[in-house]
């Protein structure tokens, strides 16, 4: 009797702590959320952060319209804000709740995909390129050859991070087109060339942060950030903008239509737009955050690395990647399913 | 020890290979350990030994939490399925065939059959749409998920038990006019308590162990520790997982010692 | 008389049922009832970003076998999926072979011991098995990888120049699911083995019986009965295999248990994932049909 009776204590407790007041439940993408963020908001307003992770756009967006996620809080890309206000995920924002709205910066507040950020505010905003191990390969790392053809030294050791969206844009711009191009004769060269790629590649996986770090793969299409945090602790390990063009993106934290801890989550967003916050944000992960006046509250080694400042004679070659529609978008989901086989 | 005495049971290679097997087995285990105790934050380079992530691991709350999710989630499916499993096994043994037994056997084996991935998405969609109907939110979703594919491994040991037992002493018990009840709870009962407990042990490991299905059915804030862990290996990995591993290796040893040691000294 | 009997069969049967019922129940709410949600999800059609549209379509199962182009809107044999399919039957009957090859000899070993040590060495082959799963692939995993214990050790001992690359391989998949399901193997064969009656092996000798002939023609014949459980203990988790294919395969060579999980997420296409996941339970009810088969065959033998 006595287990059972530990047990249901046990999980008495348990449903008690979930109902408690000052909860909130953030769902962000895996190593995205900085520890020393959670705790400053938990020690100002008395608020407990859980955060779950997730890895992809999609795996979040199946998770939440499935219903019954208990979630308050998202971060999805740029490319899917629409898709989540379309279904009506996700609410419009009291603004009156969020004074520290203002701090946004101008160009972020003005994108096309929520024009004056009536749903969502900024949490980081990043590139797509290429991640190389220098000892391995010591040529041009500017380019998205890298992965589409992949030089001798490198066949066999290249990651491709498995970001749908990413993936086929970066191999359209190599090709000569644009991301979300409606061209089918175009597309399928795309297609071919990244089925003719695959075989040189070594996984399609994440968590490249520590895998470039260890040496277990050598170069890796990847997000600038993660690739700053490798470069850490593997001096080999550099960033490369590719010339054909690179993706420019950004997540941002929008609330949910059937959260829970409305009040709590309002305290939060209006939390991190703060710019000493959103500092903290960036000095976790490693990314830019799109709130004016964050940069003093950031690591001295962010100012000028190379992962985060843009060379001058690429700086136009980054295109900030937009939701793609109709034959667009049938094109990419058509082209990622052959290529996931 | 130079000449071996002629064994009919000997053959040749097989116990090179039997050793080789068990050191297989022990190396990965080994190498986890050894690195739990390692002062660099790599998981594959020594950089001297110190116990810094043995304090990181404790100092960090989502990991207790998760652990002591995992440990809720386990007990409470150890004890409803065992609780099931028990009468289930009386209901299907040591009595005539009877029509739909087959039936009942395979339901119960079901889950055994079904691959993981499977059940996990059919639970998804399930637990989700319960969820939006009624409103209710909560470890139990977890919990009934992980009672259901514990049942067979409940089931197994305890059925085992209870057809190796000798049925003599509850008919002497039932010739001495004691109640069915009572000849359950004085002798069945007694007699089949190894078989129970390790159907319930084999249950709680098997919950304890569960990555595919909580990983869908699990809602926000649900975490267990293997979840936990999965979330980490996408990501930057420490040697923090390397200790919590060891911290519950030491734990399930000391445990199935305990267990190993009792069984043993019942059948003396 | 006759009545009595009859009663007494159906109070039997009736309690057999009741108590039956508490598991029953729980088995159909949390395990098998869902499952009939998959069928029928495999006969709707897929969102746009995702879940279904509440509208029948076949498309779904058209997809497992058929591919439209989207360019020149041929259709073609899916031949990808069924690429996924072997390669996943594939590698889970090279486990199931593998855990043989070395799990037999490991069962012999043990039950071969004397009586007390014997318990022993059980104890010790469940002991990894009792470490979670996601620790044992990941431990896996440190042993492997480029710069690993394996290769560090062979790089030391001057026995390769460049490290060998095993992670992310089908290899590495298949390393890592015969360590973790040997155990599954090893116990029904002792189980075989610990009744095989040793004075049969003497008889053998005796009628001038070299090993691999008493091997070949007694042993093997007298404990298939344990070999075909094992077989299929190990054949089956290792078709739907999802977490050592994750983390030692590297996503670039699926197996069908994330081929069906890429269908629910990124490859946005439920009533696909739905129809595979069908597809998956039935070859799995086959084997288990075989099985039972062989089973009943054994017994009627006995």
């Amino acid at each position: 009797m006595k287990p059972t009776l530990t047990a249901v204590a046990l999980l008495l407790a348990s449903t008690s702590l979930a109902s408690a007041e000052g909860q909130l439940q953030l769902f962000n993408w895996g190593n995205y959320t900085s520890p020393e963020l959670l705790s400053k908001f938990e020690a100002e307003t008395g608020i407990k952060v859980t955060v779950t992770d997730y890895d992809s756009n999609e795996t979040a967006l199946a998770k939440v319209e499935a219903g019954g996620h208990g979630f308050d809080l998202v971060v999805p890309s740029a490319t899917h804000v629409p898709i989540w206000i379309e279904k009506g995920l996700v609410q419009e924002l009291d603004l009156s709740k969020i004074p520290n709205h203002a701090n946004i910066a101008p160009e972020w507040m003005t994108v096309d995909y929520d024009p004056g950020r009536k749903y969502s505010i900024p949490w980081q905003w990043g590139s797509t390129g290429m991640a190389v191990n220098q000892t391995v390969y010591s040529g041009d790392i500017n380019t998205s050859a890298i992965f589409l053809d992949p030089p001798p030294e490198l066949v066999g050791k290249v990651n491709v991070t498995p970001e749908m969206g990413d993936v086929v844009a970066l191999a359209t711009m190599y090709m000569g087109g644009q991301p979300c191009s409606e061209d089918g004769e175009l597309m399928k060269k795309v297609r071919d060339k990244l089925l003719e790629a695959k075989p040189k590649w070594l996984s399609m996986d994440y968590g490249m942060t520590e895998k470039m770090a260890a040496n277990d793969v050598m170069a890796s299409l990847y997000w600038n950030g993660a690739i700053f945090r490798a470069r850490l602790e593997n001096p080999d390990v550099k960033y490369g903008y590719p010339k054909e063009g690179f993706i420019l993106w950004m997540d941002q934290v929008m609330l949910l239509k059937d959260a829970q801890n409305v009040e709590e989550a309002y305290q939060f967003l209006n939390f991190i737009a703060q710019p000493e916050n959103a500092g903290l944000i960036s000095s976790f992960a490693r990314y830019a955050n799109g709130i004016s006046g964050s940069e003093p509250f950031m690591p001295e080694d962010m100012k000028d690395a190379p992962e985060i400042v843009v060379p001058a004679e690429l700086a136009d070659k980054g295109v900030f990647l937009k939701t793609c529609t109709g034959k667009a978008q049938e094109y990419i989901t058509a082209i990622w399913t052959e290529l996931q086989k | 020890m130079t000449k071996r005495p002629f064994s009919v049971a000997r053959l040749p290679g097989f116990t090179g290979t039997a050793i080789a097997v068990f050191l297989a087995l022990y190396l990965p285990i080994v190498i986890l350990v050894v690195y739990s105790f390692n002062k660099g934050n790599s998981v594959a380079v020594w950089q001297g030994l110190s116990l810094d992530w043995y304090a990181k691991a404790w100092a960090n709350t989502a990991v207790k939490e998760a652990t002591v999710r995992s440990l809720i989630i386990a007990v409470s499916a150890a004890l409803i399925s065992t609780a099931a499993a028990t009468m289930a096994a009386l209901g299907t043994t040591r009595r005539k065939a009877f029509k739909g037994q087959t039936f009942i056997y395979v339901m119960i084996n079901q889950p055994l059959m079904v691959p993981e991935i499977v059940t996990a998405v059919a639970l998804l969609i399930f637990f989700a749409w319960i969820k939006v109907t009624t409103g209710i939110q909560g470890l139990g979703y977890l919990i009934a998920a992980h009672s259901a594919f514990c049942i067979p491994f409940a089931y197994l040991p305890i059925r085992a038990r209870l057809e190796g037992m000798d049925l003599s002493l509850e008919t002497a018990a039932a010739d001495l006019y004691a109640s069915p009840w009572a000849t359950f709870r004085r002798v069945t009962l007694p007699l089949l308590a190894p078989g129970i407990i390790a159907g319930a042990m084999l249950a709680f490991v098997i919950s304890l162990d569960d990555v595919v299905i909580t990983e869908f059915v699990k809602s926000g804030g649900q975490d267990t520790l293997p979840t936990f862990m999965l979330g980490q290996l996408r990501r930057q990995l420490t040697p923090e997982i390397n200790a919590i591993s060891s911290v519950l290796l030491l734990l399930t040893v000391l445990l199935l010692t305990a267990f190993f040691l009792l069984t043993k000294r019942q059948d003396h | 008389m006759h009545s009595l009997e009859e009663r007494a069969n159906n109070r039997s049967a009736r309690n057999g049922w009741f108590l039956s019922t508490p598991a029953l129940v729980i088995l159909t709410f949390a395990a098998v009832g869902p499952l009939f949600i998959m069928l029928v999800y495999s006969f709707l059609e897929a969102g746009q970003y995702g879940n279904v549209e509440w509208a029948f379509s076949t498309d779904g199962w058209v997809a497992t076998l058929f591919t439209r182009d989207i360019f020149d809107d041929t259709v073609s044999l899916a031949d990808a999926h069924l690429t996924i399919f072997w390669r996943s039957v594939k590698l889970s009957l090279l486990t199931t072979a593998l855990t043989f090859a070395v799990g037999f000899p490991t069962a012999w070993f043990i039950a071969t011991r004397p009586p007390k040590a014997r318990a022993l060495w059980l104890f010790l082959i469940t002991i990894p098995f009792w470490t979670n799963l996601l620790i044992r692939t990941f431990a896996i995993n440190e042993i492997i990888r480029t710069e690993g214990v394996l290769n560090t050790v062979l790089k030391k001992l001057g026995l390769i120049e460049t490290p060998l690359q095993i992670i992310y391989t089908d290899t590495a998949v298949l390393i890592g699911m015969t360590y973790v399901y040997l155990p599954l193997m090893v116990l029904p064969l002792f189980a075989a083995i610990d009744r095989f009656d040793m004075r049969l092996l003497e008889a053998c000798y005796d009628l001038y019986a070299s090993r691999w002939r008493a091997l070949t023609r007694v042993i093997v014949p007298i404990v298939k009965p344990g070999i075909v459980a094992g077989s299929i203990l190990v054949f089956i988790p290792s078709l739907g295999a999802y977490v050592t294919p994750r983390i030692l395969g590297g996503g670039k060579n699926m197996m069908i248990g994330n081929f069906i999980e890429l269908q629910f997420g990124q490859g946005r296409n439920w009533p696909l994932g739905a129809a595979l996941s069908v597809v998956l339970l039935v070859i799995v009810a086959t084997a288990l049909l075989f099985y039972v088969r062989a089973v009943n065959r054994e017994v009627r033998h006995d």
